[in-house]
């Protein structure tokens, strides 16, 4: 059956008004208040241009960037091979290895984030076995630095990868593989020539949706993290926090929200986001 | 060249070793959780439920799990309901730009929660909404919404529209299609989606974090103020009760999910 328009738009209209009164209106306005604050436009511009090149600033988006680039390439690393793993496991080992990656993707951040804070730190589970063990004499330092952090986000993030991947191998047809078997491709020749590239689309979809949810991320570096670690949404949450200085956190705002955006747009030509987030 | 033997012993190895990373963490904090030894120590000497006396002993403990709990049932049912409306368009309306629409219905999800909270807190604080705890459901909903709208549309996309027509056929009003054989049918799903958003509301950190002020502190606010000071073996007992809600609701949906394929197939 289906509806008809006026019909559609008054069932959608209940979303749309929340979605409106308490995301885009609210951050819309949050953007123009601030900016508004300072004045013209050109004393936006020289301001803007102050801010967003001040050590601090500067030093954020560049944080911000190695961090997600080194996770999203260490998620990657670990993640195809356990998504291929999944992908050709079945019955009780399926189970079992699904049940690995989604009781962690649904646990609360702050849990997990916690978790590698009992394990990395100077007291921690790691040290305790090692110097227990006599590998190390003196403690290593993981915790409040930037080797914690890359591991926790790592490990936030890589359910997003592994099953992004998991689907795009899911989906591919396996006489494919067959076929570059009996004509007599070897393993490495048929991974490397078949798999591997029916699987790029899903490695480009998961790189993008990693990377976007890494350069968004605060609880897990804020809580990981050293001095020297700080990203950008940590730095709008400190503006605000501790100097409310609004102008300041607009535009670091405005600067994260449009290369997400941008990285979005990008991401839903590659694939479809609803996939994502559905386990 | 390696043989076949070597290379799938190779894959097992380093599958398991992922899944063990996967899952180590959370369960090393559960098993430290009954630790009777006043600090964290692994694997703990002598077991005891002390962390988790502690917690409950605690007034502000106990009242950030009541703030939390109240907070997630009113998210789960206006993020459930404004959901389950939009799924049922998305899978049966007619409207224009219905990819425009998807897009953004979904962008809460791809938008970093620091900007919805920083927004959303500008908004609050000028209305004098800090620490109500309906406004901060309603912010969650925003997240949690996308998610409903996923598993709903999903559900309802495989619902035969020719149920729909047949009620009609025989008499039943519009609202009665939709009352009796629309919400009835995608009820396993409804049940899923009601599960998750009151998850995402009940973990939800950095939107309660700017919203919560000092009336509503949430249960992840608490943590994560707790965090701040010291990393005290409270919060094992805290995480450990979080996870087993997780192992809760993931059960039920398996469960939910189960018995709808068991009526799909018996039917």
């Amino acid at each position: 059956m289906r509806l008809t328009r006026l019909a559609s738009l008054l069932l959608i209209l209940s979303a749309l008004t929340l979605l409106t009164l308490v995301f885009l209106a609210p951050i819309g306005w949050f953007l123009w208040a601030s900016f508004a604050e300072l004045g013209s436009v050109g004393d936006i511009i020289v301001e803007t241009r102050e801010t967003l090149g001040s050590g601090a600033v500067a030093a954020a988006i560049l944080n911000t960037n190695l961090i997600a680039l080194e996770v999203t390439l260490l998620v990657l690393l670990l993640g195809y091979p356990l998504a291929y793993g999944l992908s050709r496991a079945r019955g009780v080992a399926f189970s079992l290895i699904l049940v690995c990656i989604v009781l962690p993707y649904f646990t609360s951040v702050i849990v997990r984030t916690y978790a590698w804070m009992v394990l990395l730190g100077r007291n921690g589970l790691i040290n305790q076995v090692l110097l227990g063990t006599g590998v190390i004499d003196a403690p290593l330092e993981l915790l409040y630095n930037r080797i914690g952090v890359v591991i926790g986000m790592t490990y936030v993030l890589l359910p997003y990868m592994v099953l992004t991947l998991y689907a795009a191998m899911k989906a591919m047809d396996p006489r494919l593989l067959q076929a570059a078997e009996g004509m007599g491709a070897g393993p490495l020749r048929v991974f490397l020539k078949v798999f591997l590239p029916l699987t790029l689309h899903g490695v480009a979809a998961g790189v993008l949706i990693v990377f976007i949810l890494a350069i968004g991320f605060f609880v897990t570096p804020a809580l990981l993290g050293g001095p020297g670690d700080l990203m950008i949404a940590m730095l709008i949450e400190r503006e605000i926090e501790l100097t409310q200085n609004w102008p300041g956190a607009a535009m670091m705002t405005l600067v994260l929200l449009a290369v997400t955006l941008a990285l979005y747009a990008v991401y839903s030509r590659v694939a479809d986001v609803r996939k994502a987030f559905r386990a | 060249m390696i043989g076949p033997v070597l290379r799938a012993t190779l894959l097992r190895v380093l599958v398991v070793l992922v899944c063990a990373g996967l899952l180590a963490p959370i369960a090393i904090v559960a098993i430290l959780s009954f630790s009777g030894a006043p600090y964290l120590q692994f694997p703990p000497r002598s077991l005891s439920l002390h962390w988790y006396q502690r917690f409950l002993g605690d007034a502000r403990w106990r009242s950030a799990v009541l703030n939390s709990t109240v907070i997630a049932a009113m998210t789960c049912v206006l993020s459930t309901a404004l959901g389950f409306l939009a799924a049922y368009v998305m899978a049966r309306g007619t409207l224009f730009g219905r990819r425009t629409l998807a897009a953004l219905l979904l962008m809460p999800l791809i938008v970093p929660h620091v900007v919805t909270a920083v927004a959303v807190y500008f908004l609050s604080a000028k209305f004098g909404l800090i620490g109500i705890k309906p406004w901060i459901a309603v912010a969650h909903s925003v997240v949690a919404l996308p998610i409903v709208l996923v598993i709903l549309q999903s559900a309802l996309e495989t619902v035969d529209p020719n149920l729909e027509r047949a009620a009609m056929v025989c008499g039943c009003t519009r609202f009665g299609v939709f009352r009796r054989v629309v919400v009835p049918l995608a009820l396993p799903a409804v049940v899923s989606a009601a599960l998750f958003s009151f998850l995402i509301s009940f973990d939800e950190v950095v939107i309660s974090l700017f919203l919560a002020g000092i009336r509503s502190e949430t249960l992840p606010v608490r943590i994560w103020n707790s965090l701040m000071l010291e990393i005290e073996p409270t919060i094992a007992a805290v995480s450990t009760l979080l996870i087993a809600l997780t192992t809760l609701a993931l059960t039920l949906d398996w469960l939910v999910r189960r018995l709808r394929d068991q009526r799909v197939r018996a039917g």
